[in-house]
């Protein structure tokens, strides 16, 4: 199954769902991240469909046996598939997804014409998650993930990850 | 469309993707500051991450027992059906960028063409890509126009490069009989007609980088029946070791 059109999900099964982050930034859930796309009770079976933020994402094979541990936990007997499209993008980050990232050291990502006035070093606009200034310049276009760009700071001098935008 | 001509005709997109990702993933902790080293990672791990969707597709296909590294690690020289470029080995960072740099403009323009073909997955596969691959190529271009219009030696190393690679990007756009097959049945791309586009990018970049395109009007090709050069068997046993000195072996 490649397409899964509607994000189409059990209330039931939220809070399970909640309960399990993303291993390379554990503030986040994956209900926050939106990589789950459907997840519905099938003959006693949770059937859950994640999509990967980036093609080549190492935590989604942690994300799936996660997904697979936390609902045996509940007895539960869950099966984890992947889909690619439609292709995830930065505005299914929750609001609150969004807050925890800038709490964990993040900026979150800006809207679309923004990012790429901040990626080509244009303007100012990416506020330090440490400080708050606006005085970043871009350090690399690719950070410590294939999620982030590398900022610093040139008020505090603090180095920070920027989420990228995703469209 | 027999499905063998389609799993065919995706060897040819995807054996790119892993054989331009496994040269850049060589790099690891060998790029010239950390910045670049950790961009060209990222980047074989957008290629590698697209290449496992097509060998998940291709596993799925061929309806047997064989899995995406089966697909990877144990086929043989001559069945990867990659161009020559992107086996060709990493030299100083001006070579590598520019390898890649010619495989990102025709890498985009195949994608945003192969989205519309009438084979979902396929189509789905180049729709995340596009988003990936377009940041590549924004990565590519601004090193060559800064190595380029750099200093001297830079811009020499830089063209020295250009002028090596460029007789190995007019295989990107031969269509094999696969490919061929693939087309007429809308689900493969047309890549002719992809080469006066390809060539207008270049050049645009070319021209900021006050570099230029060399006269040559003679080029290699191979990759795709897979012939390929001396390299390649090089390359291979860096990347089969593990899964043949220790079968099914797993991380």
């Amino acid at each position: 199954m490649t397409v899964q059109l509607e994000q189409h999900i059990d209330p039931k099964l939220i809070p399970i769902l909640e309960g399990i982050h993303d291993p390379e930034i554990p503030v986040l859930s994956i209900m926050d991240m939106g990589v789950v796309r459907y997840a519905q009770m099938k003959e006693n079976i949770a059937q859950i469909k994640i999509t990967p933020t980036y093609s080549g994402c190492p935590a989604m094979d942690v994300i799936g046996d996660d997904i697979i541990d936390a609902f045996t936990k509940m007895n539960i007997k869950a099966e984890v598939s992947l889909v690619l499209a439609p292709a995830w993008t930065t505005d299914w980050i929750t609001s609150r997804g969004r807050k925890a990232l800038e709490a964990y050291g993040i900026a979150a990502p800006l809207s679309e014409e923004a990012d790429k006035e901040a990626l080509l070093g244009n303007k100012k606009i990416v506020k330090c998650t440490q400080c708050g200034s606006i005085q970043t310049k871009l350090v690399s276009q690719f950070g410590s993930t294939a999620c982030k760009a590398l900022f610093q700071c040139e008020n505090c001098l603090e180095p920070f990850d920027y989420f990228k935008c995703l469209k | 469309m027999e499905n063998e001509n389609k799993i065919q005709y995706i060897y040819g997109i995807a054996d790119n993707a892993l054989i331009l990702g496994q040269r850049l993933s060589e790099l690891c902790g060998h790029g010239p500051n950390l910045e670049t080293d950790i961009a060209m990672t990222n980047m074989a791990l957008d290629l590698l991450g697209q290449t496992r969707s097509y060998y998940q597709y291709v596993a799925q296909l061929s309806g047997d027992e064989k899995t995406e590294d089966d697909i990877a690690f144990l086929r043989t020289e001559r069945q990867y059906k990659n161009v020559l470029l992107v086996e060709q080995p990493n030299r100083h960072f001006g070579y590598v960028i520019t390898r890649q740099f010619f495989y990102d403009v025709f890498h985009l323009l195949l994608l945003q063409e192969l989205q519309n073909s009438s084979d979902e997955t396929l189509s789905a596969i180049a729709k995340k890509g596009i988003k990936e691959v377009s940041y590549h190529q924004r990565f590519s271009s601004d090193w060559i126009k800064r190595l380029g219009d750099g200093t001297e030696e830079s811009h020499q190393k830089v063209q020295e490069a250009i002028n090596d690679l460029w007789r190995f990007t007019d295989e990107l756009f031969h269509m094999t009989d696969d490919d061929d097959i693939a087309m007429q049945n809308n689900i493969g791309v047309n890549t002719i007609v992809l080469k006066e586009k390809y060539i207008q990018t270049i050049e645009g970049v070319f021209e900021e980088a006050t570099l230029a395109i060399p006269e040559t009007k003679w080029f290699q090709k191979g990759g795709k029946q897979g012939v390929h050069s001396e390299h390649m068997g090089y390359l291979l046993s860096d990347l089969q070791y593990m899964q043949r000195v220790y079968p099914n072996m797993k991380w």
